[in-house]
């Protein structure tokens, strides 16, 4: 592959961004589609990390995880398996998935399966449980449990026979394309997306035969209830198109964005499966009731793929709505911060539109130079977990990644194309 | 006390920020006060001006940082609001300003008609980076900046040489691209004379002359003081010269450098030895020991100017000196020359004068204040790095020359003060009544003390230049001070004084053999001298008006250190930017 300079590379990467088709196709255990998740493996969210280097939250995920493989009977066995290094632990990243929060995921979790259609590149994210004590926030009560397998026996089984019934699955590009004109972003705001997912949906689950009429009404209720149940599939989406950007293996294009509590990774794809890590930031934002800053956690989760792939907090002015709930001040400023994000980016996304800004595409191809040169760091809008497991959510905001991982990630790549000095 | 503020990521260029710090240092009861970007080179100009604070090493180089010295705390606010309303007129006027702005290479492009040449005035530490960046585009530079290293200097001029492009510069202050003045520069009649120089003022004093017998000067190329050192060998003065040459406009060439390295002069001479047309060479500081047919070697700056003039109406070469009448009665304790110059090249041509004149008698000090310095004479160049750390250029501002001149009466051996007042594009807006008032009083000064003095002066100008040639002698001449036409008749005027001569060098014609050159240019170089340039000036926002009155068109490029001034990131974002290969 010859590219002459570092635009034409960049080029080839937002042109297989824009021509990435990815379908949603089935729902499945993820052990069946990521070999690596054998008994006592974990994934978890964003680059490489140890357990004793995670947060409190993503320790309980952990106890939760293994409970509900049943590797121990109760916590205190839980911990003492993750303590003395009996889990192995993977990135999610590496094993074509991608994981919110502390995107823990163990074998027997259902997964999302989106195919990019172009490349045939699949990527797995599990399934958004709801709100209010979740695993991914790092809460593992019984009730988290209790869900956990009925979305193992219940829910992912029905979703994947419903998807099934559909020749080619669900083409995701038509609900990023539908919700963003409705006011989504798909990072704080999916409710748009989800609905117009449950339109879809439905009626396909009402008419399955070999389901009962029980759970068509659990799952179609669940769905109804899960305002944020199409990140997830976004998350796959980003995750699909971007590994198939990566094939590229030239340019300054960031390929990846994740957390893990600890550090903030990027790729650029250049440098292929190469992480460029510096410690993360804490979010800023609005607190629940009861809760302030003193008690949030610090930044995880591999949901920033949606920034990466120019949605999420890069395209704010896409939902006015959720401005002020994420902190920033209203219109204004979020035509502010996405004009902002225009110039550490390449292109803008013809098959996102965004009404609200004047029927302009959303931004496309982070330029890991720009950033650099700019010293404007991409803006994430997330979730504030609690510091401690089991609270789980407590507040909504934006966070940058640390420009470190943008400055480490250009000088390698220069280096190796022969930069010294 | 010391007080630290600090206004994040508010870049603005030094010249700007140093003309505050003027204005701030005089309000009462501040007894010390200096704002500068945050950068580490100013962090320690700061300390090692006494104000240096903890605060001030938090300071990016992006940052603004003003320290104040007070024992007055609420002068802090009001040096605070000074700056507010200083930087927002200049904001003001920014908006105001003709055509679009822009803030990086893309947009600077992108606004730009058919751009060909790029003005460089951004600190010494970016400016070799994007003198690199306007070559990668393809533009012809001017690097006004200095504090440039010479390593750089002489990677910019070879890649500028293979890609067919002039770099002038790095510390170029003048150059007349087709008639348009970059940076301090006057205006001038166009003509059939070309200049190549390396010294600025040189260059303006030529042109000027040259401008007032009625003659004119298209291109003005500069080519930076450095040039014609071993190491860059002339790159630039070269490829200007062979430019010139081609140029069937150009009847007389004029060359005007210090002194070269042996070797590049013997470069240069073998090459205008190619050339047929007249050719007026000064290198200021060597007496000429021979004529050649058709390169006339001139002595003084004056002299290169009225034979450029000569050779281009078809007469013989021939130069008279002149002097000044003076009607000043000295005590035979007044022996000594001063002279407190704000143009290098004068200074070092009054130096040059004056030792010919008393070589036999005089005995000098070494001494990196001065550019001439004995137990009677003093000769001192103002715009020197010395005198303008921190401090604007003494073209600009007018305070170190009156503090100098106040100080000079003090001694009673002194029988002769010499100033200049360059004035033209770039220059303060009216140099002569700010040294006016100092003048007369010097004057005054002297006299109750039972003694006269003799302060010559003259001007660097043409009658088309904004702060008026006739207006600013007649201000002089008004406070006392005695006009001389140039600094060739100043220095003699002043040697006179002190019953001196400077002889004229008599010199006989000589033949030299030479090698043959390639005398082509490339299409690049004649296309830009033939034309207006359409520039993209980067750095100082009054260089784009200058370029804009001209009628040329200009692009302002409102540069900012790139990465957070960070260096190494600054490289490698430029090697990132222009790599260029089939491999990656």
């Amino acid at each position: 592959m010859g590219f002459r300079t570092i635009n034409e590379a960049n080029e080839a990467v937002i042109q297989k961004i824009i021509a990435a088709a990815p379908f949603l196709t089935d729902v499945v255990p993820a052990k069946s589609v990521i070999p690596e998740l054998k008994e006592y493996v974990l994934l978890h969210a964003g680059p490489p990390m140890k357990y004793e280097n995670m947060t409190d939250p993503m320790q309980g995920s952990c106890v939760g995880a293994i409970l509900f493989e049943g590797w121990a009977k109760d916590e205190e066995g839980a911990r003492d398996l993750l303590e003395n290094d009996q889990i192995t632990f993977i990135p999610c990243h590496h094993v074509n998935a991608v994981g919110p929060m502390g995107g823990i995921t163990s074998p027997n979790m259902p997964v999302l399966v989106v195919v990019n259609k172009e490349s045939g590149h699949e990527a797995y994210c599990q399934m958004n449980e709801g709100i209010g004590a979740v695993l991914r926030f790092g809460a593992y009560n019984e009730q988290v449990i209790n869900r956990l397998h009925w979305m193992k026996d219940v829910l992912g089984p029905v979703l994947s026979k419903a998807l099934r019934t559909l020749a080619e699955g669900l083409n995701v590009n038509v609900l990023f394309a539908k919700a963003i004109a409705m006011g989504d972003e798909f990072h704080q705001r999916n409710i748009a997306a989800s609905l117009a997912f449950l339109k879809e949906i439905a009626p396909i689950i009402t008419s399955l035969e070999d389901v009962e009429k029980e759970q068509c009404t659990e799952v179609i209720q669940f769905l109804a209830d899960t305002d944020q149940f199409f990140l997830n599939i976004a998350m796959a989406a980003g995750k699909a198109m971007m590994d198939a950007a990566r094939t590229i293996e030239h340019g300054t294009v960031v390929t990846a964005m994740c957390r893990n509590g600890e550090n903030f990774g990027i790729r650029i794809a250049g440098m292929g499966d190469e992480w460029f890590t510096a410690p993360v930031n804490t979010p800023q934002g609005l607190y629940f009731t009861g809760y302030s800053a003193e008690d949030a956690n610090t930044d995880m989760g591999d949901s920033a793929i949606t920034e990466t792939i120019g949605v999420g907090g890069m395209a704010m002015i896409a939902a006015p709505a959720v401005t002020r709930f994420v902190g920033t001040g209203g219109f204004n400023d979020a035509l502010e911060t996405s004009n902002q994000m225009t110039e550490i980016c390449i292109s803008e996304n013809p098959n996102f539109v965004i009404p609200t800004w004047d029927f302009k595409g959303a931004c496309l191809g982070i330029d890991a130079r720009k950033v650099v040169e700019t010293g404007i760091t991409p803006v994430i809008n997330t979730g504030i977990a609690h510091k401690i497991a089991g609270y789980g959510q407590i507040g909504a905001g934006t966070v940058h990644p640390p420009i470190e991982c943008f400055e480490k990630a250009i000088t390698a790549y220069a280096e190796k194309l022969g930069f010294k000095g | 006390m010391l007080y630290t503020i600090i206004k994040e990521n508010t870049y603005k260029d030094s010249i700007v920020l140093m003309l505050l710090s003027n204005k701030l240092s005089a309000i009462d009861g501040v007894s010390k006060v200096s704002i500068m970007m945050g950068t580490p080179a100013n962090k320690d100009i700061f300390k090692s001006s006494g104000l240096g604070t903890d605060e001030l090493e938090k300071a990016k180089p992006n940052d603004i940082v003003i320290v104040v010295d007070t024992d007055q705390e609420q002068k802090v606010d009001e040096v605070k609001e000074e700056v507010e309303i200083a930087l927002k007129g200049e904001s003001d006027s920014q908006n105001t300003s003709k055509g679009q702005e822009a803030h990086n290479w893309k947009r600077a492009m992108e606004l730009a008609n058919n751009p060909n040449l790029a003005l460089i005035s951004i600190p010494g530490q970016y400016a070799a980076m994007e003198a690199e960046n306007a070559l990668n585009e393809g533009l012809h530079v001017f690097m006004f900046s200095d504090n440039v290293s010479k390593e750089d200097e002489v990677k910019l001029k070879q890649k500028a040489h293979e890609k067919g492009l002039l770099v002038m510069g790095p510390d170029c202050g003048t150059a007349l691209i087709h008639g348009v003045p970059l940076a301090f520069t006057n205006n001038v009649n166009e003509g059939d004379i070309g200049i190549v120089g390396a010294s600025g003022t040189g260059i303006q004093e030529v042109t000027t002359i040259i401008d007032r017998y009625g003659k004119g000067v298209t291109n003005a190329l500069g080519t930076g003081g450095r040039d014609l050192s071993t190491e860059v060998g002339a790159i630039t003065m070269l490829d200007s010269i062979k430019a010139l040459n081609q140029d069937p406009k150009v009847k007389v060439i004029t060359v005007i450098s210090k002194p070269p390295a042996e070797e590049v002069q013997r470069k240069v001479l073998n090459l205008l030895r190619n050339i047929d047309k007249p050719v007026v060479t000064l290198f200021l500081g060597d007496k000429p020991s021979y004529q050649e047919e058709n390169i006339y070697h001139a002595y003084t700056l004056e002299e290169a100017a009225v034979v450029a003039v000569q050779l281009s109406n078809g007469d013989k070469p021939n130069f008279e000196p002149t002097t000044a009448d003076v009607n000043v009665v000295l005590k035979e304790s007044q022996v000594g020359i001063k002279g407190y110059y704000s143009g290098g090249t004068l200074a070092s041509e009054a130096a040059m004068l004056v030792r010919d004149a008393f070589k036999d008698t005089m005995t000098e000090e070494q001494s990196d204040r001065y550019v001439l310095k004995t137990n009677t004479h003093e000769i001192i160049d103002l715009g020197d790095d010395v005198y303008t750390k921190g401090k604007p250029h003494p073209m600009i501002d007018p305070e170190k020359r009156i503090e100098m001149l106040e100080k000079s009466v003090n001694d009673p051996e002194t029988a002769v003060i010499m100033i200049d007042n360059v004035i033209g594009n770039g220059g303060h807006e009216d140099m002569a009544s700010e040294l006016a008032p100092a003048i007369k009083r010097i004057l005054d000064s002297a006299r109750q003390d039972g003694r006269q003095l003799a302060v010559l002066a003259t001007v660097v100008g043409t009658a088309q230049d904004i702060q008026g040639y006739e207006k600013q002698m007649e201000i002089l001449k008004e406070s006392g001070a005695i006009i001389c036409k140039t600094n060739d008749q100043m220095v003699r005027t002043a040697i006179q004084l002190i019953c001196g001569k400077v002889e004229q060098p008599i010199v006989d014609v000589q033949k030299f053999d030479y090698t043959k050159e390639n005398l082509a240019v490339d299409d690049k170089v004649m296309s830009f001298i033939n034309m207006k340039p359409s520039v993209i000036n980067i750095g100082l926002k009054s260089f784009t008006e200058a370029v804009q009155n001209s009628g040329s068109e200009c692009v302002q490029f409102n540069w900012r250190p790139i990465a957070g001034g960070d260096e190494k990131l600054m490289k490698v974002l430029q090697f990132l930017n222009y790599y260029e290969g089939g491999t990656i």
